[in-house]
């Protein structure tokens, strides 16, 4: 049980290495939200086509999702502890951004969908802002949707109903012709997302 | 009439209640603010948590958490470079002198099977915690509004690199 966890973990590390070295090696000099980030990112690599399942049941796809800007994290709601941290986290940087009237969309992506039903994920993102949306879908929409955003989970034994799923926490900005501009971590503050965020949405 | 009545003194005793300090001794050990933090309806799983301070001079370990749940388990969450996991464990040190915390993104007390029960605030969970020399105590968990723990600015305790200071498993 221990040896393919930790296996798991070292390819994840090795992967994640190799992403988040390409991301900081970048150029982005000359394009227009230069000024926005500190890190170097560029938009492109990250993020893509994806179905998916809405909070109605309604299948939507990225076009439909993502046509304003939006700050998409994925998850799942059986995680009681880290999940509701930086979705709450998310909710903070959003309200801070309705403050200064600059509207970014809350998207939240389950990536346990064989609990997470659309129903169940409605009820979730209720609980951190009335505008956050919570997509779900098949095992496989959500597996490509993960893939498109490089992202990683790793669902335990499903035999067991109480099953943890292991995932990375990034969040990832999202805007309408440009696609994915920024990422921020579980040490980004509220405060620290808004101002980034309003530096690219001001830009557009 | 009578019902508003009862109501009425009924909230006139969970006041005073409420305003106490919540806390509960068991032998050297101090169990401060346990508390849970509300989910949604449809939850399956809650977090608890509390601190714990060993005034005397011997070390003790949580070793259990017992309540009315299908499963109750101690539990920490890692976070290895933005990769998430939670992780059980066997038991958590309290070691002489120290307080440790369980606090949300780290260390907790994992209910699982909620369904159709949610934490709602204001509900109180009773919780036996077992210790290893000091024993057993029993403990109320008041549910909390998930807004009065929304991270604050400034505030990165809530990785679980740094709150996993006494874990075992
Ligand atoms: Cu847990």
């Amino acid at each position: 049980m221990k040896l393919p966890v930790i296996a798991a973990l070292l390819a994840v590390v090795v992967l994640g290495g190799l992403g988040v070295g390409w991301y900081l090696n970048t150029d982005r000099s000359g394009d227009q939200f230069a000024q926005c980030s500190s890190s170097t990112a560029v938009g492109g690599a990250i993020g893509g086509p994806f179905t998916l399942v809405d909070e109605t049941g309604e299948t939507v796809t990225d076009a439909d999702v993502l046509s304003e800007p939006s700050l998409v994290y994925f998850g799942y709601t059986f995680c009681p502890d880290v999940c509701p941290l930086d979705n709450a986290r998310n909710a903070d940087a959003i309200a801070l951004l309705d403050e200064r009237d600059v509207k970014v969309q809350p998207v939240f992506i389950s990536i346990d969908p064989g609990r997470d039903t659309a129903e169940v994920v409605r009820d979730y993102t209720d609980l951190f802002h009335p505008r956050m949306l919570g997509l779900t879908g098949s095992q496989e929409q959500v597996r490509a949707a993960s893939q498109a955003y490089k992202t990683f989970y790793q669902i335990g034994d499903t035999s067991d109903p109480y099953y943890l799923v292991n995932h990375t926490t990034f969040s990832y900005l999202m805007l309408p012709d440009h696609g994915f501009v920024e990422l921020f971590r579980r040490e980004d503050t509220a405060e620290e997302m808004a101002d980034d965020i309003a530096c690219y949405v001001n830009a557009m | 009439m009578k019902f508003m009545t009862i109501a009425a003194s009924a909230a006139l005793m969970v006041l005073p209640h409420l305003a106490m300090a919540h806390d509960y001794k068991i032998a050297d050990l101090v169990i401060d603010h346990p508390m849970a933090i509300e989910t949604p309806a449809t939850a399956r799983a809650g977090g608890g948590y509390l601190s714990v301070t060993n005034t005397g001079d011997t070390d003790d370990k949580l070793v259990e958490a017992r309540a009315d749940f299908l499963r109750v388990e101690l539990h920490t969450s890692k976070d290895v470079d933005g990769l998430v996991s939670m992780v059980r464990l066997d038991g958590i040190d309290i070691p002489a002198g120290e307080t440790v915390t369980l606090k949300p993104g780290g260390m907790h007390v994992m209910f699982m099977g909620l369904e159709g029960h949610p934490f709602q605030v204001g509900r109180e969970i009773p919780v036996t915690l077992v210790f290893e020399k000091a024993g057993a105590v029993d403990v109320i968990l008041q549910v909390e509004a998930r807004e009065e723990h929304a991270p604050k600015d400034g505030d990165h305790s809530g990785h679980g690199d740094h709150s996993n200071h006494g874990a075992s498993n």
